[in-house]
């Protein structure tokens, strides 16, 4: 093998397989073109929900909303995280990918799938929600094409363990895997596990829409779609809290404070975290509460564990290797001087307080079987996954973007001041509308709704002023996130086509095309990765401890244990049911 | 780093910070709330959810309906002449979802307890009863009962919501309390 197949990043210092790279980017190309379809059609659905200005009508808005929710959580997020796959296996390995001509296969198959769906979507037949519950049909091919592109994420699935097989086999690296892969490997069993699910369900459910089956029990499709449903946002959490650890690496050399106490909080979500499946079935018929409170609450809620010890580990480590910097001033020095103009970052950081505090809080509450009454449905429910998946997972996607653009695509990023604004315009808008909606939907108002003056119903309903207001208002976060949102999509793709090249020399389509320029991989292995230098973690020296993360972590419990009983309080005012 | 192999080739026998260690078991021990809560609620709660329900056809359900709407109706509503059912205190009374309405209206006395079945007609629906603020998936082919106890008097709004085709937003029901 004499082929040079590696290139070093010289500013990230990162090594690069020319096949793992462009898949990466193959990839990341998908989603971004997928969060850009996704989100126009989520600022429509906002334009219309708004009660003053109700923008689409009934029919264009409930296939807007189905293209919005399927194309954003499906097709974008799955998408980038392929290209997190092969960053966190041959990247970070050092190792060549396994079967990359399967990857590309894999690539092709989510491709066409996430086209065959989006073309039934625009057909105007399947608009069924993402959550397609049966009996109400869409057309086969809208099916078709969610299958098609499961199997190819499956197939990106596989390639990443058999990377990890490579690399061990190679002896790519010394010691263990890294924390980040380690997240990612969890990811991966977390994706298999859903698409898995998502077969057991689609490929009955495509027979049924193309005759060959009678009935799909209606209970049963959602004990399993929510398999699929629900754990396809586990991966989510699994990936972004990987490339949390990931840019605290990059962005400060921060080192996990123990390895055990991360790692084992991954491992809690590989067993636990599969079970709130049944956060979506707590209201329904033929399920008893048994099942419903173990499942709901993952077993003693020890995924909610795993995730609130990451939410202190992920700070902690930034606090520890900012108070190595010297940032050793009071509880806060270490965040007040941390990079807030580096969007990769600022992002990153409010990526985590705002999954953390209200994504993780408002979830686990109305996860709670019987406060799930007072929340089942309403527009509480998107407002909550929006601080879980479009702040959480997509802020910490986009974050990673700015730090992968000139590493992977070797571009300057365009536009410095706008990237620097990007994170809190989109973090800002997306916050202002899940306050509002939280407020809407703790008053009753609805999920998936086009008119909730109900104007042509043959029985009237008003709902109180102030959830009508809120949801009016809820409109201007939505615009804000939007246009913070359309930038990224615009600083990605522009700094691709317009960014200054970093490697001198690069033709138009080699210094962002699908390969780069052969000459630039000269490496045929690079050096076996260390092991990370020893170095004080902080272990009892008072100067490093994480005090302020603490500090941090008790106001999140108080928020936390305030919001459980104020909804707890709440719950008991409604009429006695039994 | 995060991104490196662990720096030391044994890293599960490195100590645990202090902080972190407090936290795990501070979390844990809430967590351990969390979850006891749900039992507790059950024993000392007043709302908690049935676990009694059925499987039904659209056609036995329906049946079920007109059978009581038929004995039980004291006047229609609207001029689609929608009935207004008022069933006796703890009686079964029976509430069907459809494309688009929930069907009848229902009239009950404060502080009397009924058996409220519901079911749907054809997809799946969502008895969101407005200001009160109670949600329930209703699917096809299942009979969901639960025991209501209305505790203030007035008109209240069923919403649906859950989506049901291009009708949805025009979903709605009353329940009337006396």
């Amino acid at each position: 093998m004499a082929v040079n197949m590696f290139r070093r990043c010289p500013d990230s210092g990162l090594y690069f397989h020319k096949s793992a790279e462009s898949l990466m980017k193959a990839h990341a190309v998908l989603g971004v073109v997928f969060l850009l379809i996704g989100g126009l059609f989520g600022l429509l659905v906002a334009l219309t929900r708004a009660p003053g200005i109700h923008l689409l009508d009934a029919e264009t808005f409930y296939m807007a909303l189905t293209t919005h929710g399927t194309a954003i959580l499906i097709f974008w997020i799955i998408a980038f995280e392929m290209a997190v796959l092969y960053f966190a296996s041959s990247t970070l390995l050092r190792c060549r990918p396994a079967a990359p001509a399967i990857g590309w296969l894999g690539f092709v198959l989510m491709l066409l799938g996430s086209v065959i769906t989006t073309i039934a979507f625009f057909r105007g037949n399947s608009s069924v929600m993402f959550t397609s519950y049966v009996p109400m049909p869409a057309e086969p091919i809208f099916y078709l094409g969610l299958i098609l592109f499961a199997v190819g994420a499956l197939i990106g699935c596989f390639i990443f363990l058999a990377t990890l097989v490579v690399a061990k086999s190679e002896n790519t690296y010394d010691g263990s895997i890294p924390l980040v892969t380690f997240g990612a490997l969890t990811a991966t069993i977390i994706a298999v596990f859903t698409i898995a699910s998502g077969a057991v369900i689609l490929i009955p459910t495509l027979l049924w829409s193309m005759g060959f089956i009678s009935n799909i029990d209606p209970a049963m499709y959602r004990v399993v779609w929510w398999a699929l449903g629900h754990s396809s946002q586990q991966i989510n959490v699994a990936a972004h809290v990987s490339i949390w650890y990931a840019i605290a690496a990059i962005v400060f050399g921060a080192k996990p404070m123990s390895e055990k106490v991360s790692r084992g909080a991954f491992l809690l979500y590989i067993l636990f975290l599969q079970l709130a499946s049944a956060h979506h079935i707590l209201t329904d018929p033929g399920i008893s509460s048994t099942w419903k409170v173990f499942n709901t609450s993952y077993a003693m809620y020890l995924a909610v564990l795993a995730s609130m010890i990451h939410g202190l580990t992920v700070p902690g480590c930034i606090e520890v290797a900012q108070r190595k910097k010297g940032y050793t001033n009071g509880l806060f020095e270490w965040l007040r001087k941390a990079p807030w103009d580096n969007p990769v970052f600022s992002g990153m950081f409010m990526s985590l307080i705002i999954f953390g505090f209200i994504g993780g809080i408002t979830g686990v509450v109305m996860g709670t079987e019987q406060i799930n009454l007072i929340i089942h449905n309403t527009i509480f429910v998107p407002a909550h996954f929006h601080a879980t998946v479009a702040v959480g997972t997509t802020l910490a996607f986009m974050s990673i973007t700015f730090f992968l653009i000139p590493v992977v695509f070797r571009r300057k990023l365009i536009w410095p001041t706008l990237c620097k604004w990007q994170p809190y315009l989109f973090a800002g808008g997306m916050t202002i509308m899940i306050l509002l909606l939280l407020g809407a939907g703790t008053l009753g108002v609805p999920r998936r709704h086009w008119d909730v003056n109900f104007t042509d119903a043959a029985l009237q309903f008003e709902f109180a002023g102030t959830a009508i207001s809120m949801l009016g208002m809820a409109v201007v976060g939505s615009i804000i996130g939007s246009i913070g949102g359309a930038l990224f999509c615009l600083i990605a793709v522009g700094s691709l086509i317009f960014g200054e090249k970093l490697d001198k020399g690069a033709t138009f389509l080699s210094s962002f095309g699908f390969p780069m320029a052969a000459s630039s991989y000269d490496i045929a292995q690079p050096d076996k990765l260390e092991l990370a230098p020893i170095e004080d973690t902080g272990h009892g020296g008072e100067a490093t401890e994480a005090k302020g993360t603490f500090v941090l972590a008790l106001v999140f419990l108080a928020t936390f244990v305030i919001y459980f009983f104020i909804n707890a309080k709440y719950l008991s005012s409604l009429w006695p049911m039994s | 780093m995060s991104i490196m192999p662990p720096s030391r080739r044994i890293w599960w026998n490195e100590p645990i910070h202090k902080i972190e260690i407090t936290w795990v078991i501070i979390a844990l021990v809430w967590c351990l709330v969390l979850f006891l809560w749900m039992p507790y609620w059950h024993v000392y709660g007043k709302q908690n959810l049935s676990n009694e329900s059925y499987k039904t056809t659209a056609e036995l359900f329906e049946a079920k309906t007109e059978a009581m709407v038929e004995k039980y109706t004291v006047r229609t509503e609207t001029d689609g002449e929608i009935p207004v059912v008022a069933p006796p205190a703890g009686s079964d009374v029976y509430l069907l979802g459809r494309l688009w309405d929930w069907y009848p209206i229902l009239e009950l006395e404060q502080g009397k307890s009924y058996r409220l079945h519901m079911s749907s007609l054809d997809y799946q629906h969502g008895f969101s009863l407005q200001p009160v603020n109670i949600n329930l998936q209703i699917l096809p082919q299942y009979e969901t009962v639960i025991t209501l106890t209305p505790s203030r008097a007035g008109e209240y709004g069923i919403v649906c919501n859950e989506y049901c085709g291009v009708g949805h937003h025009q979903m709605l029901g009353k329940i009337i309390v006396k």
